[in-house]
């Protein structure tokens, strides 16, 4: 069996209770290189701390996450120590926020950012590492003559590019995404969609990627997993969860959808 | 029978029934008992009046719609894989490889030009940027779509271009399998006779089809076998 066989990330009933109060509930997946998959439902339903769970910001209390390291060998992430995690954040993994402000460090210029996660792991060529930052902001369609600029001085539409910018530099096999056009005017969301999709595509990365829109979810996941009160009660391949849905809850999120 | 074990497609008593939970659960039987196969460069098409569950077939035979119960197997890499029982990954596999689908509408991406979307399914397969983009651009001149619209995405077009879009998008991947969806639906003569020599070409090259066609003179042409859809009507 050969690596892309094998899942990158895998989780075993995987759960979060706050107290009485509960996360999410017994969510189990594999996920392939090159796999986009999508978590859909509405505010409360558990995907936003299911993301947490996964990029490892918080520690479940049930189950596990499983990840195929670069030197392909599996292990719980739960037993990684901090700097083996960090390493992962540095190199192996992105994190693309809702909010642009929450993944740039808004002090520094726009090359800066993308340069930064050269830097850390281990460029020291001022010039290569200019040249990968000018390169990166040709591919997210920013002017590089705005490298040196602040990202307090770009728009929203271009904040969220540079911060996929800064994401994909160190060339990550496995994005996290949370709402990544969540704030942003439509005309804006659809090129940064379209953007989105192409990298996907071309560079095979692994996604997972929290959305309550479902024409986000379409248009960018092959895979869709719903969520409702902490679980997962709906998953299957995109359009047909979409076309074909099965659950009560699934075919109300997809008949609530407003044609344009 | 010798020529059940060569087929491309074989579908057996394949059943699907929606049920409307929104509706109190109203319960909407589509098709029961489909059982048909398909070859190697042959074009079955599917007949039967509106609603009878043509389309609705063709969307269980690519793994759009979940096929409630019985067996739909295609032949994918020197093995057969029954959709209904698929996983997701293995039917993204098998839409990658093996079945390609022509259907009704486009559902275009905004921003994406025509050339491009036509070009997709290519460079997804492993062919390069260049040389999709190349043969995307040959098709769609077959096609009659003129070369100044190439780089436009197609939203914009006409239901027409739209469609022959689509045909290109569907035709231009070599898959062994190929659904089609009432491809010549909103063409003019010239047009039609294109995609009848694209489907002629595509048997010459054993490609399996299964097909929706309301025009007589088309069905005519490019039909080697004719399935009654009626026969499948499922009972409420």
């Amino acid at each position: 069996m050969s690596m892309m066989d094998q899942p990158l990330l895998m989780t075993e009933g995987l759960g979060k209770s706050y107290g009485r109060q509960l996360g999410c509930r017994d969510v189990s997946f594999n996920l392939y290189e090159g796999e986009v998959l999508a978590i859909v439902g509405e505010s409360g339903s558990g995907k936003s701390t299911l993301l947490q769970l996964l990029s490892t910001q918080m520690a479940p209390t049930a189950g596990r996450v499983c990840y195929r390291m670069r030197d392909g060998v599996t292990r719980d992430l739960a037993t990684l120590g901090e700097a083996e995690r960090r390493f992962l954040y540095r190199t192996d993994w992105g994190y693309v926020h809702q909010d642009p402000a929450m993944g740039l460090r808004m002090k520094v210029s726009a090359g800066a950012n993308v340069g930064e996660r050269l830097m850390a792991v281990g460029w020291e060529h001022y010039g290569r590492i200019r040249k990968s930052a000018q390169s990166w902001l040709e591919r997210v369609e920013i002017e590089v003559g705005r490298i040196d600029d602040s990202p307090h001085t770009y728009s929203g539409g271009m904040r969220q590019r540079l911060q996929i910018a800064r994401n994909l530099v160190t060339e990550p096999r496995l994005i996290f995404m949370d709402e990544p056009t969540g704030g942003l005017d439509v005309s804006v969301q659809a090129r940064l969609l379209d953007l989105l999709r192409n990298l996907v595509a071309e560079l095979g990365l692994a996604v997972v990627i929290v959305t309550h829109d479902l024409a986000v979810a379409r248009l960018l996941s092959h895979r869709i997993m719903v969520m409702k009160e902490g679980r997962v009660i709906e998953t299957g391949l995109t359009d047909q969860v979409l076309d074909d849905p099965r659950e009560p809850y699934t075919q109300l999120l997809v008949s609530s959808i407003l044609p344009a | 029978m010798e020529r059940a074990n060569t087929a491309m497609l074989q579908l057996k008593d394949a059943a699907k029934t929606f049920t409307m939970h929104l509706q109190g659960g109203i319960r909407l039987p589509v098709v029961a008992g489909v059982t048909f196969d398909a070859h190697p460069g042959e074009c079955v098409v599917l007949s039967g009046p509106s609603g009878a569950g043509k389309s609705s077939i063709l969307k269980i035979i690519f793994g759009n719609y979940r096929c409630d119960s019985g067996r739909v197997a295609v032949r994918h890499q020197g093995n057969v894989v029954d959709i209904a029982a698929a996983e997701p990954r293995q039917i993204l596999d098998l839409r990658k490889n093996t079945i390609g689908y022509v259907s009704q509408f486009l559902r275009a991406v905004p921003r994406v030009a025509a050339l491009d979307v036509v070009a997709e399914p290519l460079i997804v397969a492993g062919v390069s940027r260049d040389e999709a983009r190349e043969r995307a651009g040959a098709l769609l001149r077959r096609l009659n779509i003129p070369e100044r619209l190439w780089m436009l995405p197609p939203s914009t077009f006409s239901g027409g271009e739209q469609q022959r879009v689509n045909i290109a998008r569907g035709f231009l991947p070599d898959l062994p399998l190929l659904l089609l969806d009432e491809p010549t639906a909103s063409l003019d003569a010239a047009n039609r006779a294109v995609v009848v020599a694209l489907i002629e070409e595509k048997k010459r090259k054993s490609v399996a089809m299964v097909a929706i066609v309301h025009d007589d003179d088309v069905r005519e042409q490019i039909a080697d076998r004719v399935v009654d859809v009626t026969k499948f009507a499922a009972v409420a």
